[in-house]
């Protein structure tokens, strides 16, 4: 039995409280530019519009437009300014406002930030942190609602999360930016009207541990970003029908928490992992291989995938609901990966 | 005039120094001493020269893949940047950059970047950090060709530094040729200034084959980016007289264009006035390339007996391990404050090795069972 149902950060205490999960980024953000002059934000509408999911609204007025600097449209060169200026000692927080646009930047994420410290010989660190959005869900078609959070996580020399709770939201920022490397924040779309308990005194948490979300007995069900509050939900479910699914949310995605996972598959013997990403070469690939290798001989089925269909996220939205993996599909998959598909 | 006819002596040194070194390059590589890419700066050592003159140890400096002698100039040894062109563990970046990735934070050197156009941006955010944090005699020097300017990065940088006013001096190595690609094949608009002028930062263009040309225009460009004027632009107009690299069979250049750009020298032409003028005489300009070849030949007996770097720190400096934020409160938004690295696992490469240990051993009984 895993001892890590929860966070520490979402361990109840007198002094929790309940907040959004754009609340808690906000709350984050308005922490990190209280306690350090070198951290400033930049992004595309970060000042007057308030961001385009509004995280870093009314942040310009108390700190100024220097340190919450609105940019161009110009993913590639704010990114790469970023970097330079994480080189020049500060400590910049750069928005890119989905991952869709993120792709333009992406020279600099895996030419520049990724590698400086290696091809300097270990001379140039570089403590960038990029938030961004992933996901799908709200009929933004194709160009802004791809969930790429796997490739970044291809990236050696990159660190990559993924809030899925407020306390997450609140509490890795810190940690990102005490890290000396790059570190890139996927927030899913989804997800910032959510509520959850934080913990205003948890403090930093870590980047590099999946957690144990629900504890289950049958399958372990892997998931991450918008994909948590399904699992979750298709376990409660799975529950009435008898059937114990462990719910575990892998929060980094590189590197990933190989143990968490393998002391829960161990013991469940099944896993199910799921993506909002495409099938084809996806992060869901790599979770369900190094389970399966870590895990082989425990297995009592073949480690099981869902993951979005492989098509452009359409517009309509019993398209965009039938390309992405839902609720009903999860139980399904459940089900049938512990021979109860009748059930 | 004392102190001009040292400044001229002293940037005739300097292109010298990076010629004799370049030259020897070339030899190495055909002796397959150094591998990979290598791309010359033949031709065009008054652009650095005259440059990196007007520079002061605050400022920090981004050039591309053709960087050998601005590094030179800017101190880096050269038995570390040869140790690293050996691919040696004393090279500059411990081998893992090569000709292409010369780095030498200490000196604010900032690459040896080979992604056209890539590093413009990070000289903006260098300069932002330097407006940020009131530094204000500090000025970034980004070199770049004229190729650069074709790249979205080029002008989104432009765009950031002008709007941002950021004290970056952007440095067009106009040399005529991206790759095999000429300039009038490559831009729209062949005035490169006017290209940087029309983002409103000050734009001109000098003759990058006279150092004294390059080292004035750049001491007017220095002065007033640190009186607070922003970013500056000056395209050098330049020539490589080798090919782009050692790959390259030169197909695409008239020969009577190179010999015709080959008369104008920057080394002879101002080695020739500066002894007609009486400020050197030919013992003194032979002194200078004896020095430059003592210099270059010390540098290939250092990096010739350096070791290699073991192949167990192969996964160095991929990913720098914090100080956990938790057990460092006073430094929460940490510096590198930790001096120690290690691999880089994606799947916790160590752990993974315990756990497969461990469900080996578990699963043993059942191989026994499955396995005669």
């Amino acid at each position: 039995m895993s001892d890590t149902t929860q966070t520490a950060t979402e361990t109840a205490t007198e002094t929790t409280v309940e907040l959004t999960y754009r609340e808690a980024m906000r709350e984050a953000l308005h922490e990190a530019l209280a306690d350090d002059d070198r951290v400033f934000i930049m992004g595309e509408d970060v000042a007057d519009y308030g961001g385009t999911y509004a995280v870093t609204k009314g942040l310009h007025e108390e700190f100024g437009r220097d340190r919450v600097r609105n940019t161009p449209l110009s993913e590639s060169g704010f990114v790469g300014a970023g970097i330079g200026a994480a080189l020049g000692g500060m400590r910049p927080i750069v928005e890119i406002m989905t991952v869709n646009f993120s792709l333009l930047a992406l020279d600099q994420l895996v030419n520049t930030a990724a590698t400086l410290l290696h091809m300097s010989g270990g001379q140039l660190d570089v403590p960038l942190v990029v938030r961004t959005t992933t996901g799908a869900g709200r009929q933004l078609a194709a160009q802004h609602s791809h969930s790429l959070e796997g490739w970044f996580a291809h990236v050696p020399g990159l660190k990559v999360v993924a809030p899925a709770t407020p306390a997450d939201a609140r509490w890795m920022l810190p940690t990102a930016l005490a890290d000396p490397n790059p570190v890139i924040i996927f927030e899913h779309t989804g997800l910032y009207n959510e509520r959850g308990p934080v913990d205003p005194a948890a403090g930093p948490a870590d980047l590099d541990r999946a957690v144990v979300r629900r504890a289950g007995d049958h399958l372990t069900i892997v998931a991450w970003a918008g994909m948590l509050p399904k699992a979750l939900t298709a376990a409660d479910q799975l529950a009435e029908s008898g059937i114990s699914a462990e719910v575990i949310d892998l929060r980094s995605l590189r590197p990933i928490d190989l143990p968490t996972l393998a002391t829960s598959v161990r013991r469940t013997n099944r896993a199910l992992v799921l993506d909002e990403g495409w099938r084809t070469g996806g992060l869901n690939a790599e979770v369900a291989a190094a389970i399966t290798e870590a895990c082989f001989w425990t297995l009592d089925a073949p480690v099981a995938r869902l993951a979005s269909l492989e098509v452009p996220i359409p517009y309509a939205r019993h398209l965009e609901t039938a390309a992405i993996p839902q609720v009903d599909d999860i139980v399904t998959a459940a089900r049938s990966l512990v021979g109860d598909a009748d059930a | 005039m004392t102190t001009d006819h040292e400044l001229q002596r002293r940037l005739l040194a300097d292109m010298i120094r990076i010629r004799v070194f370049e030259e020897r390059c070339a030899e190495l590589y055909a002796e397959s001493k150094i591998r990979g890419f290598l791309h010359l700066y033949i031709g065009e050592e008054a652009v650095a020269s005259g440059v990196m003159s007007c520079l002061q140890p605050q400022d920090a400096v981004l050039a591309t893949y053709r960087e050998h002698g601005h590094a030179l100039l800017r101190g880096v040894p050269a038995e570390s940047i040869m140790s690293e062109m050996f691919g040696k563990a004393t090279g500059c970046s411990g081998g893992r950059g090569g000709s292409m990735h010369l780095f030498d934070q200490e000196k604010r050197f900032y690459g040896g970047n080979a992604i056209v156009g890539g590093h413009l941006p990070l000289a903006v955010g260098l300069g932002l950090a330097d407006r940020m944090l009131g530094r204000e005699d500090v000025v970034t020097a980004c070199f770049f060709g004229e190729g650069a300017m074709a790249e979205g990065e080029f002008h989104e940088a432009m765009n950031l530094a002008a709007l941002w006013s950021v004290p970056v001096l952007f440095c067009c190595e106009n040399n005529r040729y991206a790759m095999g690609t000429s300039l009038q094949s490559s831009e729209s608009q062949i005035d490169l200034a006017l290209k940087a002028a029309s983002y409103s930062i000050p734009a001109w263009s000098v003759d990058g084959m006279d150092v004294m040309e390059v080292h004035r225009a750049t001491q007017k460009a220095l002065g007033a980016i640190r009186g607070g004027g922003g970013p500056m632009f000056i395209e050098f107009q330049t020539y490589r007289f080798r090919a782009h690299s050692m790959f390259d069979p030169d197909l695409y250049r008239d020969p009577d264009e190179v010999e015709r750009w080959k008369q104008r020298d920057p080394i002879t032409t101002f080695a020739g006035r500066l002894v007609a003028d009486g400020v050197v005489d030919d013992d003194a300009v032979e002194a200078m390339w004896q020095a430059a070849r003592d210099e270059t030949e010390s540098a290939v007996i250092a990096a010739e007996a350096a070791p290699i770097e073991s192949v167990d720190t192969l996964l160095d400096h991929v990913i720098r391990v914090a100080v956990p934020a938790a057990e460092d409160p006073g430094d929460r938004t940490g510096s590198p404050s930790s001096e120690h690295e290690e691999p880089e696992h994606g799947t916790s490469a160590d752990e993974t090795a315990e756990d497969r240990a461990a469900a080996d051993e578990a699963a043993e009984d059942e191989l026994d069972e499955v396995w005669p």
